[in-house]
This record gives C-alpha cells, sequence and structure tokens, in this order.
C-alpha cells in the first residue's frame, strides 16, 4: 500500500518512472548505469584506441600511426591492420625478457608482503580495541604523503653514503658502502614497502572475522598453536591471501616508477620498456601492442583463479 | 535415609567413601574489577552428567572454559582423575568440549571435523576416518559425512559437533548449551539422545545450560549459580523440593514466596507469622531460633482447593479465583486472599471434572505442613 501511495502522490516522479518504463529501464538500473558508464568511458574505450593503434605502423606524422581506414586506389574504403607488432614483440628477446623480468620481480614482491604483511594483519585482527584502531591507522598513514616522497626517502636510505652504509661503517661492521642503489634488491624493497598496506588490509580484513571459537575448537582437539596454525588459520584466510596479493602483484607488475628510480640499467621491467617506446622511440604501435599483451597476461591468471574459486565454492 | 543398596554405585555423591573425579576447589576468576567465579568448590563423580545451571553471567561458562583450559584461573586448583590442570594446555587436557556456536571448521567436510582431532593425536589417517565413521553412524549422520558443515541444518551441525567432540573418547565431555540453538520439539528429543549416548559411552558430562528443564531433565545433579557462586548443588528433586534459598526456589520452576517470622518454637510445632498468610503451623525445624526471618516457599501444585473448608487441615485459607487458565493436563489459578496477596496454584486435571472450580468463585486453599519449605535467605 505504501509503495503505491508513494508513487502516485508525487506526480513528477510518476512521470519520470513512466518513461524510464517505455525506455526499458527502472531505478536500478539508473544505479547501475554510472558506474558502467564509468568504465566504459575511461577503460573500455581506452582499450579499444589501444587495441587499434595496435594494429597500425609507426610513421612520422601526427598522430605517429597509420590510420585504421584509408582510401584505396580504386577509391573502396580498406581496413589497415596487421598483426606485425606482435610478432615483433614474440621474436625479439627484449621484450620477452622484459615481460618475464616483470612477472618474476612482482611474483618475488608479492610473496614478501605476504610474508611480511601476514604476520602484521594477524597481530592487528588480534589487537584488542583502541589498541587496533591505532595500528590500522598506522599501516594506512604513509599514504598521507607522496608516494614519490616516500621513494626518495628510500634513497636516502640506500645510497652509497646513505643511512644504512654510514651507520654500518660508524659501527665497523663494514669498511666500504655496499651497493644497494640501482640494484633489483632496492626495486624489492621499494615495492614491498610501497604495497604493504594493499596486502595487510584485505588480509585483515578477512582475518577479523576469523572465529575464535575455531581455535579455540582445534586446541581442543589437540592441536598445538602452530598445527592450529596451518589447519585452520590459513586455510579459513586463504581468499584474504588472494585479495591481498592481487592487489600487489597487479599493480608491481606495470610498476614504472619505483624501478626507474631506485633500479639499475639491468633492472629490466616491463613499465620501462612501455615508456621508452612511447616517448624515445615514438613508436605508438609497438608500445600499444606491449601494453595490451601485458594486460592478457595479468588477466588470464585473474580469471583462472576465480574460476578455479567459484568452482570451489560451489562444490 | 532408607536407600536402595546400589544407590552409592549410581549416586557416588551419596557417599562420602567416594573419590570424586574432578575436584575443583577455591577456584576464583576475575576478569579486570569483575569477579567471574568466586571460590567455587565442586566435586564430580565419575560417568555424572553434571549440569551447571543459571542465567547469562553468571560466571558458569566461565567455569566450564577454565575446566577445558582455555581461561586461566587467577587462584584456585582443578583436579581431573587426580592430576593437577594448572600447567596443563587445553591441546593436552583430557578432556573435549562442545561450543555452544558448535565452531566446526567451515572449509572441512563432516568426515574431516570428526577425524581432525584423532589426526592431531597421530591415528593412523585410514583408521582415523574408520573411528570418525562410526561416530557418524552413531549420531546417524554417516549418509552426509562428505558434506560441509553450512550446508546441514541446525539439528545436524549440533550432531557432528557431539562426534567431534565425543571421538577421542575424553574422560570428561564440556557442553556449552549444547541445546540451546535447537527448537523446542528437536531439543526435547535431542535431550534423551544424548543421556542414552552418555550411558553408551560412559563419559562424564558437565553441561552448562541456562534452562531449567533442560537441566531436570538430563541431570544426575545440578549446580546452580548466581554471580559467580554455586548457590546449591543436589539431585534434581532435591533442588526442586528442598531448595536453600529464595533464589534457588524462584529460579526452578515456580513458587509462592512469603515473608515472615519464628513466632514459636515447641518441640512438636512451630508457628511462622507471614504477612501474607496470617500463622502458618509447621513441624518443627532445627537451626531456626525465636523471632528470626525467614521466607515460606510453596509450589503451585502444593496447594489443595476445595469449595468447603477441608476438614483437619492446619493451615487453610480463603480466597477467589481471579484469574484460570484450563491446560489441558492441569488448570493453572490465581487466587486472591483477604490479605490481598495473590497465590498461583495449578490442579492436575487427573480425573476429568464436569464441574470444576472457575473464576470468581470462593475457594478454600490448604498446603500440607511438609510441602511448606521454610528458608533463612
Amino acid at each position: 500500500m505504501s509503495a503505491g501511495n508513494a508513487l502516485t502522490r508525487s506526480a513528477p516522479w510518476r512521470g519520470t518512472a513512466w518513461m524510464m518504463g517505455k525506455l526499458g529501464l527502472s531505478g536500478r538500473s539508473l544505479v547501475i548505469a554510472i558506474p558502467m558508464l564509468w568504465l566504459a568511458v575511461f577503460f573500455l574505450a581506452p582499450f579499444f584506441v589501444l587495441g587499434r593503434i595496435s594494429l597500425a605502423e609507426a610513421i612520422i606524422a601526427r598522430p605517429p600511426y597509420t590510420p585504421f581506414f584509408d582510401r584505396a586506389p580504386d577509391g573502396s574504403l580498406e581496413i589497415l591492420a596487421s598483426f606485425e607488432n606482435y610478432r615483433f614483440l614474440l621474436e625479439d628477446a627484449l621484450y620477452r625478457n622484459a615481460y618475464l623480468s616483470s612477472i618474476r620481480i612482482a611474483l618475488v614482491s608479492t610473496l614478501f608482503a605476504l610474508l611480511i604483511g601476514y604476520p602484521i594483519a594477524y597481530y592487528i585482527a588480534r589487537a584488542p580495541e583502541p589498541k587496533r584502531s591505532v595500528l590500522l591507522m598506522m599501516v594506512i598513514l604513509p599514504f598521507w604523503t607522496s608516494f614519490l616522497l616516500r621513494v626518495y626517502a628510500w634513497m636516502g636510505f640506500l645510497r652509497s653514503n646513505g643511512v644504512i652504509n654510514n651507520t654500518l661503517i660508524s659501527l665497523g661492521i663494514i669498511d666500504s658502502p655496499i651497493q644497494m642503489m640501482q640494484t633489483d634488491f632496492a626495486v624489492y624493497i621499494g615495492i614491498v614497502y610501497t604495497y604493504l598496506p594493499f596486502m595487510i588490509l584485505p588480509l585483515y580484513a578477512n582475518l577479523t572475522k576469523l572465529d575464535g571459537a575455531l581455535l579455540e575448537a582445534a586446541s581442543d582437539l589437540g592441536a598445538s598453536p602452530m598445527v592450529t596454525f596451518f589447519t585452520v588459520t590459513l586455510p579459513l584466510s586463504l581468499p584474504g591471501i588472494v585479495a591481498g596479493s592481487m592487489l600487489v602483484f597487479i599493480p608491481a607488475i606495470g610498476e614504472y616508477v619505483i624501478p626507474a628510480l631506485l633500479g639499475g640499467p639491468d633492472t629490466l621491467m616491463i613499465g620501462r620498456v612501455l615508456w621508452d617506446e612511447f616517448f624515445s622511440s615514438r613508436d605508438w604501435p609497438v608500445a600499444s601492442a606491449v601494453a595490451i599483451v601485458m594486460l592478457v597476461l595479468v588477466v588470464a591468471p585473474i580469471m583462472w583463479l576465480q574460476s578455479v574459486q567459484n568452482r570451489r565454492e560451489e562444490t | 535415609m532408607a536407600q536402595p543398596a546400589a544407590a552409592s554405585e549410581t549416586r557416588p555423591w551419596r557417599d562420602a567413601a567416594s573419590r570424586p573425579f574432578i575436584s575443583v576447589r577455591s577456584l576464583i576468576k576475575r576478569f579486570d574489577d569483575f569477579t567471574a567465579v568466586s571460590n567455587v568448590d565442586l566435586d564430580i563423580y565419575k560417568g555424572e552428567l553434571f549440569c551447571l545451571l543459571g542465567e547469562s553471567g553468571c560466571g558458569k561458562s566461565t567455569l566450564l572454559r577454565m575446566l577445558a583450559g582455555f581461561e586461566q584461573p587467577t587462584s584456585g586448583a582443578i583436579f581431573i582423575d587426580g592430576e593437577d590442570m594448572a600447567r596443563v594446555p587445553p591441546d593436552r587436557r583430557p578432556t573435549n568440549m562442545m561450543f555452544q556456536s558448535y565452531a566446526l571448521f567451515p572449509h572441512m567436510s563432516v568426515e574431516k571435523n570428526v577425524a581432525y582431532g584423532l589426526l592431531r593425536e597421530g591415528v593412523k589417517k585410514s583408521e582415523a576416518y574408520a573411528r570418525a565413521g562410526d561416530m557418524l553412524r552413531m549420531v546417524k549422520l554417516e549418509k552426509l559425512a562428505r558434506r560441509k558443515p553450512d550446508q546441514l541444518s541446525g539439528g545436524q551441525r549440533q550432531r557432528v559437533a557431539l562426534a567431534r567432540s565425543l571421538v577421542k573418547k575424553p574422560k570428561l565431555l564440556l557442553l556449552d548449551e549444547p541445546l540451546g540453538a535447537l527448537d523446542k520439539k528437536l531439543r526435547e528429543e535431542t535431550q534423551f539422545e544424548l543421556i542414552k549416548l552418555q550411558e553408551t559411552l560412559g563419559v562424564t558430562f558437565i553441561v552448562v545450560t541456562h534452562d531449567q528443564d533442560e537441566a531436570m531433565t538430563l541431570a544426575t545433579r545440578i549446580g546452580v549459580m548466581k554471580d559467580g557462586v554455586i548457590e546449591q548443588i543436589g539431585e534434581p528433586r532435591e533442588i526442586y523440593e528442598t531448595p536453600n534459598s529464595r533464589f534457588v526456589a524462584d529460579f526452578i520452576g515456580t513458587v509462592n514466596l512469603f515473608t515472615g517470622k519464628v513466632a514459636a518454637v515447641a518441640p512438636d510445632m512451630m508457628r511462622i507469622e507471614t504477612a501474607e498468610l496470617g500463622d502458618v503451623r509447621l513441624p518443627p525445624q532445627t537451626g531456626l531460633t525465636y523471632g528470626q526471618q525467614v521466607w515460606g516457599a510453596v509450589r503451585p501444585e502444593r496447594f489443595a482447593l476445595s469449595r468447603t473448608r477441608p476438614e483437619g487441615a492446619a493451615n487453610a485459607w480463603e480466597g477467589v479465583v481471579e484469574e484460570m487458565g484450563y491446560i489441558g493436563h492441569m488448570s493453572q489459578y490465581r487466587i486472591r486472599l483477604a490479605s490481598g496477596v495473590l497465590i498461583r496454584a495449578t490442579q492436575s486435571n487427573r480425573l476429568r471434572d464436569e464441574d470444576p472450580i472457575s473464576w470468581d468463585e470462593k475457594v478454600w486453599i490448604s498446603v500440607q505442613p511438609a510441602a511448606f519449605r521454610v528458608l533463612t535467605r
């Protein structure tokens, strides 16, 4: 009764609802339309533009690639598209190595972020209330300063005459500074440090939901704390581990700033290759192909993981 | 007391010489400045089904959790089968617990849940699953062994939890509100299954419950708890018939309470002067002195109702039926006496009565002196 009255009472709304109904729309579809539109304009459309450029050829012009449609000599419209750029990516070892190295660096960083983040998330989730909020705050706090500034701060630590080397030398532990800047080690430090909160937060959200009675039940049935962790806590926190790892792995694989600032000339990552292709070589089509391949490389394992998880939930 | 000779075997607590299986001595548990359990002494014997009964927050769950080892006592000692439990962690105690929330592992099948405890003990995988299967047959769940807990009904989950806690054949099983989440009908059926299971396996049970009917049905003995203290320990019949305080009398079942003073004590009788009933004549009771403040307690079913003054009754009062409810097997009455007090009485409908006492009738109520319980606190 109330719903019917509400509609008859407010005439303008009734008019709108009637018009939307004619168009096959409802209030619900209107709500979902906004994020859909956002995704279409800012993700799907650029993706298609990128895909289209990747099929073109680089030329010296503005824009620096061949048009998609062209007039043939006989006046008919023809499509200029080739997979030449993709073939080029496959054949040139530089790109293959860049992809492999990016995946390796992202995987190792994710693993370390997990190993460091899990105990932190566990500790915060088990902490009593006032303390817990403070600890969570401390995890989020670094986000309030510029990301670039924090990477520069790490340079100050890792430099040959930086804080770490100076301290170690003054303590007499080492004689000459250790080379840390411009190594893969520095890149790992930068990535793990930067993305650690993305690992901690989903893990924390998962671990706070863990029912303490389950841990007591395990212990009651004769499981030591260690066994309880591996048989109960860890399997139940798997969704948190997956979510956190995704949030670290995906941005890490395409990371540009950290390897550019902390890494050396040998640190080969796809983000850097992409930059070089776009801005140094001005080869937009190859750069677009690099980007598309990376997207596929990242999306494919995620979709596979999702389907595995869905299947497991069904059974 | 004239008890059968075998009484000490089935009721070891009546025999001062029998050795308790579980001993709790001066047990205290404080959380900051809140005392959850305050100086509890308790002896429980092998094969008992002991119920800790009390309202929420009375400390019964805390006591249970200390027995399981999840809480450390502030002071005092717990002995299980003669062994001091002070330094024994929960995973090494000879106890198992059935949790109120069941605490089934959601990522494991029913079978894996039940086998979990055996595998931790180092039992071989094949044997562990065979024994888990036996246990599941016992609770009639063998067909659901491969299901996950969230695919089971509440009653089925309850039985998985029971199977999991019994599969290791613990010396002592602790049950925290084991039937609390079941609906009434299922609860009544399960009560008797639980008793049967306990008798078959011979495991000592300690059950925590807030449901007095459940405690009365299940228990060999009941410990009534209030504010961290065990108010009274006794067999269900003792607790009901001879409560030792107004709290216990009121907590178990329904009771009419009267305040009064001891007005006369003679070798063959005693007189109590109450505000609500006037003088009440009773057989003498030891430990009472003249002028002492006492309370009278009478169960509703102990009142006899009649239209005329019952002959020879020492204590009878006249009143008017203010309300009457026919329940089937019995009828409930609320009778207003001349003093203004409202008496709750019940009459069993053992015989079919074509002309029962009804609304607005003048009636006489009387009570046998022995059914009038005098309480000092």
